[in-house]
């Protein structure tokens, strides 16, 4: 689960380098970079759960 | 810079080894008293290997602002990805005065960076472990992302190449010290897992309170005029910021971490009916973290406003993290560095005097890359040289304490010996 939370942040940062490159539109550029942030954040949050059953396997 | 500014920013920099030294007694402090030699002899190991890894292994990919780096061109826009540096940190000489200051001024920040997983893994991670992952920190994760804030690289020049304000701004390391070494601290205690009847089989977590809290608390005291320097110095170096900044940063620093401390302290005094020394502590320390993104550049009420935010989120995120998501943080390094530095480079964003357009959004990127390039890339680096070096120390060992079993001595000698005070009934 950590791996996988560890790939989806790497896949939001690759969204907010794309919206960086790609878009000229200030307000698309903007909203494609909070959903890039977005996808981040699920990634965190998945590594964070892994903490959880971790701690539930080992008790 | 004028030659007068070199000289002040010389003496600033021989003042920033006091923040050193106060995060050094931080870590200790919080630890437990069967880890404090331990604690201490690793801040000094670690200070050492970070600075000969740097001078050897790093300063080549952090490279300089002005001068050329490794890129390549997507949607005719130049991305500059690593510096193109001799090995040898060279312009350490007379001859080249700005630049000996810029390569100084960074082997102090890579040195406060190593210091902060330390306490993260506090009880239980070996020695040569810490050293082996601090060589790693300061010869490619520290210099990679410094490059692309200080060393000209694409963070930096996102203002001039996307129109995004004036690129990413991280005046002394919020983002490139404080969050690097706040995220390599995360990835430490994933891999280490928590100490020893931290967490019962129920669930609960053990309190395992700090072992000295005057020194924690004279550590805090001591980072003040480090810190201070630290932020002017970087202001100075990084961004030619002029001499009659210097009071408004040193103001900033003060009342970002007043702001901090005092948000801690009253909401632990609301929450658990007396405040909190080691919460205390952390709201001081992230309050200095948060004041490294833009000191120099935001206004007094400001700075209070961003100290009293991080005070709150570092209260909450130490509950959270430890009780919710069982990250063991002895000295709360994740939330004072990562999440206190993250919050100062967005609040950078908001509250910058004379804003451009797009500050905020390149604020948000550069946060973004923390998240999703430096931290995976720390987690696969530390990863495998765990499986290179064991980074734990085995149960008997931390039964008995790490300063015993890795030196052979504690801390106290003449302290009377307890039984562990901590073994679920």
């Amino acid at each position: 689960m950590r791996v996988a939370g560890l790939l989806l942040m790497v896949s939001g940062w690759v969204i907010v380098l794309a919206a960086v490159a790609l878009l000229p539109s200030a307000t698309a550029r903007g909203a494609f970079i909070m959903c890039g942030v977005g996808v981040e954040m699920l990634g965190l949050i998945l590594c964070l759960r892994h903490s959880i059953r971790e701690e539930g396997r080992r008790g | 810079m004028t030659e007068a500014s070199l000289e002040l920013c010389l003496v600033l920099l021989m003042l920033v080894p006091l923040a050193i030294a106060g995060l050094s007694l931080v870590n200790a402090g919080l630890g437990r008293s069967h880890s404090s030699a331990h604690a201490m002899l690793s801040s000094l190991c670690v200070v050492s290997i970070a600075a000969i890894f740097y001078l050897f292994g790093g300063s080549w990919l952090m490279g300089y602002a002005d001068e050329p780096g490794y890129g390549l061109t997507i949607a005719r826009h130049g991305w500059n990805w690593f510096g193109a540096e001799n090995f040898l940190l060279h312009h350490l000489d007379a001859g080249h005065a700005q630049s000996a200051l810029t390569g100084a001024l960074e082997l102090f920040a890579v040195a406060m960076a190593a210091l902060i997983p330390l306490s993260a893994g506090a009880d239980r991670w070996r020695l040569g472990a810490s050293c082996l992952s601090t060589a790693l920190l300061a010869s490619l994760l520290y210099p990679l992302f410094g490059h692309w804030v200080w060393g000209g690289g694409w963070l930096a020049q996102m203002g001039i190449q996307h129109g995004m304000g004036r690129g990413f701004l991280d005046m002394s390391g919020a983002g490139t010290v404080q969050a690097v070494g706040g995220i390599s601290a995360l990835v430490v205690t994933w891999l280490l897992g928590p100490r020893r009847n931290k967490y019962l089989k129920s669930g609960l977590a053990t309190a395992i309170p700090a072992h000295n809290i005057v020194i924690v608390l004279f550590g805090c005291a001591l980072m003040l005029p480090g810190w201070m320097a630290l932020n002017a110095a970087g202001a100075m170096v990084f961004y030619q910021a002029p001499m009659s900044l210097i009071p408004v940063i040193a103001v900033n620093t003060l009342l970002c971490a007043a702001g901090s401390l005092l948000a801690a302290l009253g909401l632990t005094r609301w929450r658990f009916g007396k405040p909190d020394a080691s919460l205390c502590a952390n709201g001081w320390v992230g309050g200095l973290v948060a004041s490294s993104a833009a000191a120099a550049w935001i206004s007094p009420y400001s700075a209070l406003l961003t100290g009293l935010v991080a005070g709150v989120l570092i209260v909450y995120t130490v509950e959270f993290l430890e009780l919710k998501f069982f990250v063991d943080d002895p000295a709360g390094a994740v939330s004072v560095h990562a999440v206190a530095g993250l919050w100062g480079l967005l609040s950078a964003g908001l509250f910058m005097r004379d804003g451009v357009a797009g500050q905020m959004l390149a604020q948000v990127v550069g946060v973004s890359t923390l998240l999703g390039c430096v931290l995976p890339l720390t987690y696969l680096v530390n990863w495998c040289a765990q499986r290179v070096y064991r980074y734990r120390i085995d149960d008997d060992g931390e039964r008995l304490g790490i300063d015993l079993h890795e030196l052979g001595a504690g801390a106290y000698p003449e302290f009377v010996v307890h039984g562990d005070d901590f073994i679920p009934r």
